[in-house]
């Protein structure tokens, strides 16, 4: 079963009733349909061909949060081997948004973390919908404290909306801890790979994605505040998500164009949630390849060109 | 409607509200109400002397106020690329910037300077929460790295006041980045062996909490200032409970281990010169007035006035 999005819709008829006549076909031997359920079939492969070439900033959006997008834990279970989760912050709690921990990638043993958003209610609520608390950012500090000791590369794989709007993380100084995990990431001695596999938002995704090398999944998004949170107090209104959504250059391939990330990888076809394992061992690949290169440098090289990096940050605006 | 509506009325009443007398000379305190005298106000660095409410003080007064004698340099800041993402909301964001310029006379939301404070040099920048809210963009961006550039260069200590709704949304993912941005300049700082200290203002939030405003060695506070990261307004609606009396502010942070210390405007500066003072490991600051000097200073604070006399002119404005 598929969950279609708003603006699938059109598709979903088309899907819906190719299913139908494939439906009362079996159940009826006599009748020969297949010559109309293959047409229709060819009418929505077009159309989610041309659905997604060309998606919207606020279409991106809602790919990039659908529920069925390969989370945090595919990602870890699939690529790597040996994963060894790591937990705690030894100050206050262990925060399940934010899961990681030991594992191999290849044969090279890594520190690799990320949020999980979680795939059900029990499990979302488990994981606070992704949305890490302070301790999620201290244990994050300590697994890169691990990784920068035994000389490991630092693999995050961002997917947040942000962070947690809450009393308790706010009494527990979440801006704090997301300064001290954003200057972890650029103290580091390793390599520090990210890859913003669907949401990134805000400074709960800074945190763990000032890497060497950013990479975004082809209809991710990367943003300083949500769609709807730029509506609500740039337009007064928080329905100008759409807008806000196109005026905000959110893209990847905005991104890419602004110089904040170095390298989309490609999505199949219909988004990630159409084809999770292959998606999946696309940022496999391309995590392997940015590793490799790397991994050659000196550990005061890695740390000088991450730092000179965000040092220039922002020098380049969009072409007129 | 008609041309006398349209076109005489506005003249007549136009010549008619001119005063002589300027505006505002009287200032309502916005959280006891006591109507205060503008100078009166002033003279009292922005605090109400009925209440001690600090209220919004720019980066010019404050840095006039906290220098020696008021005399302080600008450190030029440069110019980042105008409006980068062609941004455009209800109005254009070079409109918003033009507004923003105009109301508070300032290029932007930070003012950077050098000078000297109970005789110890520093580097100091301000945020100006007049400014667009004093949100950080690629400018706020590029003022913290020439302040953490200039102390590196000068081996001074960076003091800085910060004041800002967040990331200024209108650069989009550029305001994002300046936060990694803002952290590698103040680690320049800190890795250079010389003390940053943040004073934070009234109000503090988003972005800039999460980044070079809650990494000083040393981390001030004036009384009853909003700091938090998500600010209050968006936890009750989240969490849907009411907030208890004083969360987020300066006191309620002290309590709960995030702040060294809330200090009195009144007394920010002499503390500020102690704590340097002591971080830096010079002798005490000399209070009051300092003895006459002996005839051989003033020759060689002669030749060391005139080299700085240039520098020095930038400070009145």
């Amino acid at each position: 079963m598929t969950n279609y999005l708003e603006f699938e819709k059109p598709l979903a008829e088309i899907e819906g009733k190719a299913e139908e006549l494939r439906a009362m076909a079996r159940a009826n031997k006599e009748m020969d349909i297949e010559k109309e359920a293959a047409a229709l079939d060819r009418k929505a492969e077009t159309m989610l061909r041309d659905l997604y070439a060309d998606l919207s900033a606020w279409r991106k959006c809602q790919v990039a949060r659908h529920p069925d997008r390969p989370h945090c834990e595919d990602y870890i279970k699939a690529l790597f081997t040996e994963y060894t989760p790591l937990a705690g912050d030894r100050n206050f709690a262990d925060d399940h948004a934010v899961i990681g921990g030991l594992a191999r990638l290849g044969d090279v043993p890594v520190m690799v973390f990320g949020q999980e958003k979680g795939n059900d209610t029990k499990s979302r609520i488990d994981r606070n919908f992704g949305m890490a608390r302070p301790e999620g950012y201290r244990k994050a500090v300590r697994l890169m404290d691990i990784a920068d000791r035994f000389g490991l590369p630092v693999i995050t794989l961002v997917d947040t909306t942000g962070a947690y709007p809450g009393k308790g993380a706010e009494e527990r100084g979440q801006a704090e801890a997301i300064a001290r995990s954003t200057e972890k990431c650029l103290a580091l001695r390793v390599p520090l790979i990210s890859v913003i596999i669907g949401e990134g938002g805000s400074g709960g995704a800074v945190a763990f994605a000032t890497g060497n090398t950013v990479m975004m999944l082809e209809h991710s998004v990367y943003s300083v505040i949500s769609p709807e949170g730029c509506a609500s107090i740039l337009w007064k209104d928080a329905d100008k998500m759409r807008e806000a959504a196109e005026a905000m250059r959110l893209t990847a391939q905005d991104l890419k164009a602004l110089g904040v990330i170095d390298r989309i990888i490609a999505e199949p076809v219909g988004g990630a949630h159409r084809a999770r394992a292959e998606t999946i061992a696309a940022v496999g690949k391309a995590l392997e390849v940015e590793l490799a290169a790397l991994a050659k440098k000196k550990p005061e090289t890695l740390r000088d060109e991450r730092r000179k990096k965000f040092l220039g940050m922002g020098a380049k605006g969009l072409a007129a | 409607m008609n041309w006398i509506t349209n076109y005489v009325r506005p003249r007549i009443n136009s010549l008619f509200s001119r005063r002589e007398v300027p505006e505002n000379l009287w200032i309502k305190c916005p959280e006891c109400g006591q109507m205060l005298f503008h100078r009166e106000l002033a003279d009292n660095l922005n605090v109400c002397t009925n209440c001690d409410h600090h209220m919004a003080f720019s980066p010019r007064e404050r840095f006039s106020a906290l220098f020696d004698n008021g005399i302080f340099t600008e450190v030029k800041v440069p110019a980042p690329v105008a409006d980068p993402l062609h941004f455009k909301d209800q109005k254009r964001y070079p409109d918003r910037l033009k507004a923003a310029q105009k109301a508070t006379d300032e290029a932007e939301a930070m003012l950077v300077a050098e000078g000297e404070i109970g005789r110890t040099p520093i580097v100091a920048a301000a945020q100006d929460f007049a400014f667009m809210a004093g949100s950080m963009g690629m400018y706020v961006g590029n003022a913290i790295v020439a302040a953490a550039e200039r102390a590196v260069k000068l081996r001074r200590p960076l003091v800085l006041f910060s004041a800002a709704g967040g990331a200024r949304m209108q650069e989009g993912i550029l305001s994002l980045m300046q936060m990694p941005r803002t952290t590698v300049a103040v680690d320049m700082v800190k890795e250079a062996g010389l003390p940053y200290i943040v004073v934070l203002t009234h109000p503090t939030t988003g972005g800039v909490t999460a980044s070079y405003a809650m990494l000083g060695d040393v981390q001030i506070a004036e009384p009853n200032a909003l700091i938090c990261f998500a600010g209050p307004r968006v936890i009750e609606q989240t969490i849907r409970e009411k907030l208890p009396e004083g969360f987020q502010r300066a006191e309620y942070l002290l309590d709960h281990g995030m702040l060294d210390r809330v200090t009195h405007r009144r007394e920010m500066k002499d503390e500020l010169v102690t704590i340097l003072r002591m971080l830096l490991r010079e002798t005490p600051a000399v209070r009051g007035d300092l003895p006459a000097p002996e005839p051989d200073e003033i020759a060689a604070l002669d030749t060391s006035a005139k080299a700085s006399a240039d520098g020095a002119g930038a400070a009145k404005k």
